[in-house]
């Protein structure tokens, strides 16, 4: 009862401290407001105004209706080189696709035989190239056909491969993206709040006056625990609701509890990390050299930039024991695919099992640590 | 304000007049005019947060003048030219123990750097400095770190540095604050051996030790800003009738300031009972091959109180941390009431006050705020709490602040709210680290009644540690402790007598000496000897003048920054660990984590046909194994669902009932693929590769579902240029070096010029005659070669972790990459003007590189997609052209011709930057 009681108090005075620390509440705001707006619509994965060039050898009507097939927003303008430009163009990174016909591609295809397009691809833009290069094919086929035969009706193939895409038909890339920036914020913000209320106490010397209070290392952690982890749950929830769901229109598939219930294991990991580098860093410049170093691990190899299944299998087996990648991937399970617990039950047993051993470990790191303060 | 009794016929060093300097709201000084005599020792005397600093960085020309004039040596101090060609002539040592020392350099390094700053020559220098050395007893440990110091030798490095260059001014700020007593005396005939040799010399000093500046020529009182009185101390003291200096400063202050203010008296202890409160034996505390506190023993009757007197380091913060439980001892015990103090015993704490030596509450919390956390975290009842809330705060005189904040309190306030806090659960013992230092003598008095009547009235044990002598002699008991060891433990008076000296210092000297004398001759026993020396300060051939070099660009300075910042960095693990070790890893993990790659899709068929048909059309995607991987077939739509769901499967392929008929007939039966598309990238490239499959299929003679060639279609032959097997990797490897060339660099270029801002040490900069060029130029070399070896590092594992070899031209690469750092430690440059803290430099300059790095310069969408704001930026960010410096020669082969534009452009960054910060970086403090 004392120590509920301690944590509780310990843990309102936390609050206060965070409340009167305007810079850090502005930090927070931004970072669950702003940030998130602002990585998901910015640069989008899909294929967005793509610099395209023709080389037109044939000057034929065909050739003049290919090059007017491609228009904004998925495709700039083309522009009209020559072949002895491409070379040039491309090293200079000034186009990622340059189409080539042919001279006398119009009258051999009429003719029945196969002409070659030439499509060059810069294939250092990967995430343009490859499907880009598939919207350019399917729309020169398209095209030909229907220029050929002089009809708009589409052509169908022996086999009609029917695609549904699932869970976000139009593949809007905002969707994805704004729910990793919020995984991202969760992780960087619950680190930096809870490392920097750690290093502060022991800054300004407000542990000694602490530790010499009957109170445990234990209850002093676990009210920084919970103090910091509830701020980040009031702000993630916050930001769920305003900017994703209201302002990027997102849909939340599955059940809003589950996500916060696997929001908060999360965040039981987090802060215990935050723990842990507030204690084991012996100042804040220490401190925010190190955030970056974790923090670029977390986020970059939790499958929210890129997916999981893609990474060599030996650092797959590494990444399993990354809570990060558990988050996201529930999430996308549950906003998404609107899975229930039964589809996510193994994630938040992983994270969970994660943020308590990491929680166990920082506890015992914080208390040795207090016990050696100069 | 009194006018200067006795003025010097030669004209003043210092004239001040009419200065006045605020910070924010705060009003440091107010309306000052003074004349300092030159020739002379003058002391500035007052407790702190009087101004004295702030007049005393103002006359060094460390500090902008916001309001006023200041006359040094002849000229206006505010005018940069004249502080160029004087300040050769001015020394100044901050306030604080080694503010301006370089920690991680050793003796001999830090005052070589200020020599090198003050453009002795290289012959002229090792001579000049051994000379100092020597003279201030630092000559047997010039190799010793200057974080390794005590307080006393730190200080005598200090002025070292400051004397280097024989000043005509020389400008002391607390030089004795935290310094054992027998440092201090030494110190002070240090300066007066100086003097002998340099009569000319003036000397400003401001202490909070007021005895300390009875020997001194002429004197100047100061109080909240203002200055109460100057004089001889004689002269001050006649005029006041006081007989020692800190009476009179009391009797000088304003009449609203003393009132209240008695005499202390300390009603004798009754020593009724004799119980005995703290029991130490033997206590020893080691850190590492330290050993801090060596074999204390102590032991203190309830209701005494006990003084602890020794200098900052001596051990004895350690010493009342293994009493109170919060850290344990290595060896020997201690008890409190006969129960052990063993760290975590929540019983012993229940009894227990303490307060900290620095102020140790929530400074972001009011008055009141402070006390009710700690009444409920002593689970003191609630009405009980209020009742003795509400005593205490009567008591203390807290009433008028106790909705302000706690970090908004005068200092002597702030120390009551301490005590109050540290006495609210009515401990049994009080347990007071360094209580009342820096704080003025009336709110130290007054803070010793309240102390009296503790110990008095309600018999509570007080341990209290100072370095004020005149505290020392208030206790009934004191214990003398140097070097983790105690010298001498006894009543005040006794110890005195027993010496026969003539007050506490000189017996605490005495024993100092006793114990230097009898412990072998090394470490600091030598500082004696080597202080009486005579020659001090002489130098057998002064130096040559040194005003010409200031001025202009000194190659010499600027390279004694770079080499200062070289030993700063190669000592620094952390920084090191950031610079070579974090883009090591960071490679690593962007490497094998980001990748575009989408390979072994798990998928799972859906055939509701079974025909020979549905058999052959699912085969095809099992046959492609790069892309899918199969998985168990689902058999209802539910499942399919589920799995896709789970993120078992990113596909499901389901073939329709009567496929195969459909197919045989030429009827164009539809296949349906279903694909995850939680996100969008993967779930279009999945989508393509099916479809892909299906194509091929079609088109493929061998495959079984083969009907033919279609008439009127060409065939398109995809080139894909520079990475033809379109891996990622070729792609994002050679990105990652334009990404974590601008980003490390950046963040160390940006920390070490804030650094020494946060520390102090930055006042070098301001009061030696470096230019800002030189001081900027000097700190980036070495980051740009920090950032040059990372290159090299990261193109070796390009190769051999990655199998990426630069195809291009690497010689032109490596100049591209020079020009690139030099630009990127100037965006670094550029943040560290006008961010304060390192953390905040590093979040910042993280900030700015990573974003358009990541979003404008052709990392993840090439720079010719960009539209509008976005594209504008991509053009004008370095890392766009360095990107394509860096993909073109890894990847696509560049030579040398393609990267000139890109060369072009990064060297215009260069002088842009450079300007910005030039710009930016202040000469003086604000």
């Amino acid at each position: 009862m004392t120590t509920l009681l301690n944590i509780l108090w310990l843990g309102l005075k936390e609050i206060r401290s965070l409340a009167s620390d305007l810079v850090m509440i502005m930090f927070v705001i931004y970072a669950f407001t702003m940030a998130i707006y602002v990585q998901a619509t910015g640069t989008s994965s899909e294929v967005n105004n793509a610099s395209i060039a023709f080389v037109d050898e044939d000057g034929s009507a065909l050739s003049k209706e290919l090059f007017n097939a491609f228009y904004p927003p998925r495709f700039q303008v083309p522009e009209a080189i020559t072949a002895s430009e491409v070379e040039d163009a491309m090293d200079k990174g000034r186009f990622i696709f340059v189409v080539a016909i042919p001279n006398r591609f119009e009258s051999d295809l009429r003719a029945g035989r196969h002409p070659d397009i030439q499509v060059n691809i810069d294939a250092t833009a990967m995430q343009q190239a490859g499907i880009g290069a598939n919207y350019i094919k399917n729309i020169i086929n398209q095209r030909i056909a229907t220029f050929l035969k002089r009809t708009d009706e589409m052509v169908r193939e022996p086999v009609n491969l029917v695609v549904r895409m699932l869970f976000n038909p139009n593949g809007e890339s905002a969707w994805f993206k704004s729910v990793v920036a919020i995984i991202n914020q969760v992780t960087l913000l619950t680190i930096v709040l809870c490392g920097a209320a750690v290093i502060r106490e022991r800054e300004h010397g407000t542990l000694e006056h602490l530790l010499v209070m009957p109170l445990t290392a234990f209850e002093i952690a676990i009210a920084k625990v919970w103090a910091n982890g509830l701020v980040i749950l009031i702000a993630t929830g916050a930001s769920l609701f305003l900017i994703v769901q209201m302002a990027l229109k997102v849909p939340f598939n599955g059940s809003v509890i589950l996500w916060f219930v696997g929001v908060v294991l999360y965040l039981f990991f987090t802060t215990a990390l935050g723990i842990f580098l507030g204690t084991s860093s012996r100042s804040m410049a220490q401190f925010a050299l190190l955030i970056i170093l974790v923090v670029v691990v977390l986020q970059l190899l939790s499958g929210g930039s890129t997916p999981v299944e893609s990474q060599p299998q030996w650092l797959q087996y590494i990444t399993f024991f990354l809570p990060s990648r558990h988050f996201v991937s529930f999430s996308q399970v549950i906003i998404y695919r609107g899975g229930g617990i039964r589809a996510v039950w193994p994630n938040f047993l992983m994270v969970g099992a994660i943020g308590l051993g990491f929680f166990v470990y920082s506890l015992v790191l914080f208390r040795k640590s207090i016990a050696v303060t100069k | 304000m009194l006018p200067p009794a006795s003025q010097s016929a030669s004209t003043p060093v210092v004239s001040i007049k009419d200065v006045t300097h605020r910070y924010r709201s705060v009003v440091a000084l107010d309306g000052i005019s003074l004349d300092i005599p030159s020739g002379r020792m003058v002391g500035i005397i007052g407790p702190d947060g009087v101004g004295k600093s702030t007049l005393m960085s103002l006359i060094a020309g460390s500090k902008k003048m916001q309001q006023g004039k200041v006359i040094v040596l002849d000229g206006d101090i505010a005018d940069a030219r004249h502080r160029g060609t004087v300040c050769p002539k001015i020394a100044y040592m901050p306030q604080g123990l080694g503010k301006n020392l370089y920690l991680e350099l050793s003796v001999y390094e830090n005052v070589d750097f200020m020599a090198r700053l003050f453009g002795l020559s290289a012959t002229e220098r090792p001579i000049r400095v051994k000379e100092l050395l020597d003279a201030t007893g630092l000559g047997p440990f010039p190799e010793r770190p200057a974080g390794k110091l005590s307080g006393g030798m730190k200080q005598k490095v200090g002025l070292c540095g400051a004397l280097v260059h024989e000043p005509d001014l020389l400008i002391l700020d607390e030089p004795t604050t935290g310094v054992d007593p027998l440092s201090r005396r030494q110190f002070w005939t240090l300066i007066d051996d100086i003097r002998k040799g340099r009569p000319s010399m003036s000397v400003v000093i401001s202490t909070a030790y007021m005895d300390e500046a009875q020997q001194w020529d002429w004197i100047v009182a100061m109080d909240a800003g203002r200055v109460l009185a100057t004089g001889t101390p004689a002269e001050l003291m006649e005029r006041t009738g006081t007989k020692d200096l800190e009476k009179c400063f009391i009797a000088l202050l304003p009449e609203e300031k003393r009132s209240g203010h008695k005499e202390l008296t300390i009603p004798p202890r009754t020593a009724a009972k004799s119980e005995i409160a703290i029991d130490a034996k033997g206590l020893t505390r080691r850190f590492g091959s330290f050993t801090a506190v060596d074999h204390v023993s102590l032991s203190i009757e309830r209701g005494e109180i006990f003084g602890f007197l020794g200098s900052n380091g001596c051990g004895k913060s350690t010493t009342m941390k293994m009493l109170t439980g919060l850290l344990p001892p290595t060896e020997g015990t201690a008890t409190l009431f006969g129960q052990s103090v063993e760290a975590g015993s929540l019983e012993v704490r229940k009894n227990l006050g303490y307060m900290t030596q620095a102020f140790s509450l929530y400074g972001e919390l009011t008055v009141r705020q402070n006390l009710v956390l700690d009444a409920r975290l002593y689970h003191i009842p609630s009405e009980k709490a209020k009742a003795r809330i509400k005593e205490l705060v009567e008591k203390f005189g807290l009433g008028p602040y106790l909705d302000s904040l706690a970090s908004d309190l005068p200092l002597g306030m702030r120390q009551r709210l301490s005590l109050a806090v540290a006495v609210l659960h009515e401990p049994e013992m009080l347990i007071l680290d360094e209580p009342t230092s820096g704080v003025d003598p009336v709110a130290r008095d007054s803070f010793w009644e309240l102390l009296i009547d503790l110990s008095r009235r309600q018999g509570v044990t007080i341990f209290v540690t100072t370095h004020f002598m005149n505290e020392g002699m208030r206790c009934d008991r004191i214990s003398l402790m140097n070097a983790g060891k105690v010298l001498a433990c006894d009543v005040p008076q006794k110890l005195i007598d027993e010496r026969g000296a003539a007050s506490l210092e000189d017996a605490f000297i005495g024993y100092m000496e006793d114990a230097i004398a009898g412990a072998s001759p090394n470490g600091e026993s030598k500082d004696k000897a080597a202080t009486s020396t005579p020659s001090a300060g002489q130098s057998a051939a002064p130096p040559t003048p040194l005003e010409h070099r200031a001025g202009r660009f000194s190659l010499g300075r600027m390279l004694a920054y770079t080499a200062n910042e070289t030993m700063q960095i190669r000592r620094d693990p952390i920084r090191l660990a950031f610079a070579f070790i974090g883009s090591l890893l960071l490679m690593l993990v962007f490497g094998f984590g980001i990748t575009t790659d989408v390979e072994h899709i798990r998928y799972a068929s859906f055939d509701l046909d079974q025909s020979p048909e549905s058999r052959t059309y699912l085969e095809q995607f099992a046959g492609s194994n790069r892309y899918f991987t199969e998985t168990t077939p689902v058999y209802s739509a539910d499942e399919a669902l589920m799995r896709l769901q789970s993120n078992d499967v990113a596909l499901v392929i389901e073939v329709p009932p009567d496929f195969g008929r459909d197919f045989c007939r030429g009827s164009k039966p539809d296949v349906s693929a279903q694909v995850d598309g939680a996100n969008p990238f993967r779930g279009e490239t999945v989508a393509q590769y099916a479809q892909g499959v299906n194509d091929t299929m079609l088109r493929d003679p061998a495959s079984g579902l083969y009907t033919g060639p279609n008439k009127y279609t060409a065939s398109i032959q995809e080139r894909y240029m520079y990475n033809p097997t379109f891996e990622s990797i070729y792609s994002i490897v050679p990105s990652i070096p334009a990404l974590l060339l601008v980003l490390i660099p950046a963040i160390l270029m940006a920390v070490s010029v804030v650094r020494e801002k946060e520390l102090g040490s930055i006042i070098n900069f301001y009061v030696t005659p470096t230019g800002k060029m030189e001081y900027l130029l000097g700190k980036q070399i070495p980051y740009i070669v920090i950032g040059m070896i990372n290159f090299f590092i990261l193109a070796l594992m390009a190769r051999v972790v990655f199998g990426v070899p630069i195809k291009g031209s690497f010689l032109t690469l490596t100049l591209c990459t020079l020009l690139y750092l030099a630009a990127t430690t100037g965006i670094g440059m550029m943040t560290s003007t006008f961010t304060s803290s390192q953390v905040a430099a590093v979040f910042v300059t993280a900030i700015i590189t990573i974003v358009p790095t990541i979003q404008f310069s052709g990392l993840l969408q090439p720079v010719s997609t960009l539209e509008g704001n976005a594209r504008i930026f991509g053009l004008i960010w370095p890392t766009t052209y360095y990107m394509h410096s860096s993909v073109g020669a890894y990847t696509k082969g560049l030579g040398p011709a393609l990267m000139i534009p890109d060369i072009i452009f990064l060297s215009c960054c260069i002088p842009i930057f450079w300007a910005v910060s030039f710009a930016g970086l202040r000469k003086q403090e604000k």
